[in-house]
């Protein structure tokens, strides 16, 4: 029933002012990160996006309000946008995780750079960059989901769940448009994107 | 950063599983979407030593029609996410307003994670409650419903006012909706009007070794129409400040029919949502009627006294009770 986690009461912490002992579980998780299989130990009260920044490394996640209004730590989990801080990590085994991280090495990625992220660049639509990795992740989910070019609704539906407080979302809205438009342009118009 | 308390997580994969954890495990909570357990876990209002995660009980996520011995009704697990609900073709045809409140609730990372179940059973909301700790102490060391054993939205209070901030919950009881409850004593169904209790400490019938597995929501016999009015300062990710459930049925299929039966229920004015009564006048007046508008109106206005317990001036939260009230059934009827 523990399904990889140890059984409980591993190590016992007391809890303060003395009242009943706490268990302090440290789990066994096995995650698919990016499609590469992670395991790693942490304890079972952390978050995917604990895991994914303090034992993984992973830190274009980013850990902003942490209680689910900003959408900062947005991963997709089999394939839909989710809020990373408001995600145990112990529930997150046997599904496909991916965060910006792994956008590079998205098919539709060019030399280690996904369209989205290079409409970004070109419409300048990061400027802090804080909410950036949040909302590339919420915008590839759309693209994905759309599968042709997106609508200026569409995105900002899309991305009602992450904040930013840099650029007044135009150049956001802009960036992802276009990043849709070239994605759709190179698989009506192959024969232009070859050059000569 | 906000750290959650220390926990053990279990991992069941069927509803016997989570009802023995549940039996086993006094204090366990159940966590399914987290986006209303971990916040408040993070602000430190309750310690459970145990979640038992609903991620791996697969069984929970189906919604079929069905047939009961009051004709057919649609079974929706609790684990559907908002997201599927708001999309699903079934729930969209026969529960338009359960579909878009669905599909209001916070933002679509929310709806992607937060289930039907847990919407339902949302705990309660109050402006002095669903802060951090520091800031609680800051004002005098928290209320009733947290550290403290004072209420600073009714000075003087001895009751918890925390207010429902479900969107689905107010639809759901429009909609005469049953809610099925497993636990060690086996299954119970409890319609959704009885579900909620006036006490924002405690405020649904649920015990705490019970799960909340599928709501049961019976298909119209006729001609209907339905609609959700929400008011919220931002569009997206704040909880509802006006919450109005409305559901007319008509003698045909046609604005200008007359109307045979409605029910409109609000919610987030305190823990249990207001079911609006004296609407007998309305039986009879076409839908398409200004009259029926004006009585409808008038009575949300008179029985929904909002308190100061979620952000915005309970006067003018009064006031917009009524006038999106009179908004949905303009949008009803413009729709035809």
């Amino acid at each position: 029933m523990h399904h990889g986690l140890p059984a409980p009461g591993l190590c016992l912490a007391k809890r303060e002012g003395g009242r009943e002992p706490t268990r302090m579980v440290e789990a066994l998780l096995s995650l698919r990160i990016n499609g590469e299989p992670a395991h790693v130990a942490a304890p079972a009260h952390w978050t995917l996006l604990e895991v994914l920044r303090y034992r993984l490394d992973l830190i274009g996640s980013k850990q902003g309000c942490d209680k689910g209004d900003c959408g900062a730590c947005t991963v997709q989990i089999d394939g839909e946008p989710v809020l990373a801080c408001l995600t145990l990590a112990a529930a997150a085994q046997s599904r496909d995780i991916r965060t910006v991280e792994g956008l590079g090495w998205a098919p539709e990625a060019v030399e280690g750079c996904h369209p989205l992220q290079d409409a970004f660049d070109r419409w300048d639509a990061a400027q802090c960059g804080f909410c950036t990795p949040g909302i590339l992740m919420s915008a590839e989910a759309l693209l994905r989901k759309v599968g042709g070019v997106v609508t200026r609704e569409q995105v900002r539906e899309a991305l009602a769940g992450n904040l930013c407080r840099c650029t007044g979302y135009t150049k956001i809205i802009d960036a992802v448009v276009d990043a849709s438009e070239q994605l759709h342009a190179e698989r009506e118009q192959p024969e232009q994107s070859t050059g000569t | 950063m906000l750290r959650l308390p220390q926990f053990g997580v279990e991992l069941p994969s069927a509803i016997d599983e989570v009802v023995a954890l549940l039996r086993d495990n006094p204090g366990a909570r159940i966590v399914a979407g987290g986006t209303d357990l971990l916040p408040n876990l993070k602000h430190q209002l309750e310690q459970p030593a145990m979640l038992i995660s609903l991620a791996q009980v697969a069984e929970l996520r189906a919604i079929s029609e069905v047939s009961t011995e009051v004709g057919p009704a649609l079974e929706i697990g609790a684990g559907v996410t908002l997201t599927e609900l708001s999309e699903d073709p079934l729930v969209r045809e026969h529960f338009p307003s359960l579909a878009a409140a669905a599909g209001t609730v916070a933002s679509p990372l929310i709806r992607n994670m937060g289930t039907i179940g847990g919407n339902l059973n949302l705990d309660t909301r109050c402006r002095y409650v669903n802060q951090t700790k520091f800031w609680r102490q800051a004002i005098g060391g928290g209320c009733l419903k947290s550290e403290g054993e004072v209420c600073h939205v009714v000075p003087g209070g001895r009751n918890c006012v925390a207010a429902l901030s479900s969107d689905c919950a107010p639809v759901l009881i429009s909609l005469d909706a049953e809610v099925v409850l497993a636990g060690p004593q086996g299954e119970r169904v409890v319609p959704a009007a009885k579900y909620y209790k006036a006490d924002g400490l405690r405020h649904t019938v649920r015990e705490d070794a019970e799960i909340t597995t599928k709501l049961r929501v019976p298909l119209a016999s006729g001609p209907r129409r339905s609609a959700y009015a929400k008011w919220t300062v931002r569009k997206s990710i704040d909880f509802p400040l006006v919450s109005v459930a409305l559901r007319f049925d008509l003698a045909s299929d046609d604005v200008d029919a007359a109307v045979t039966g409605l029910k409109i229920v609000a919610g987030v004015l305190g823990a249990k949502p207001r079911i609006v009564a004296k609407l007998d006048d309305a039986i009879g007046k076409k839908l398409s009627d200004p009259a029926l508008t004006s009585i409808v109106a008038a009575a949300v206005h008179k029985q929904c006294k909002p308190l100061e317990n979620v952000p915005y001036e309970a006067p003018y939260r009064r006031q917009m009770f009524a006038v999106f009230t009179k908004r949905a059934i303009a949008d009803l009827v413009a729709a035809g």
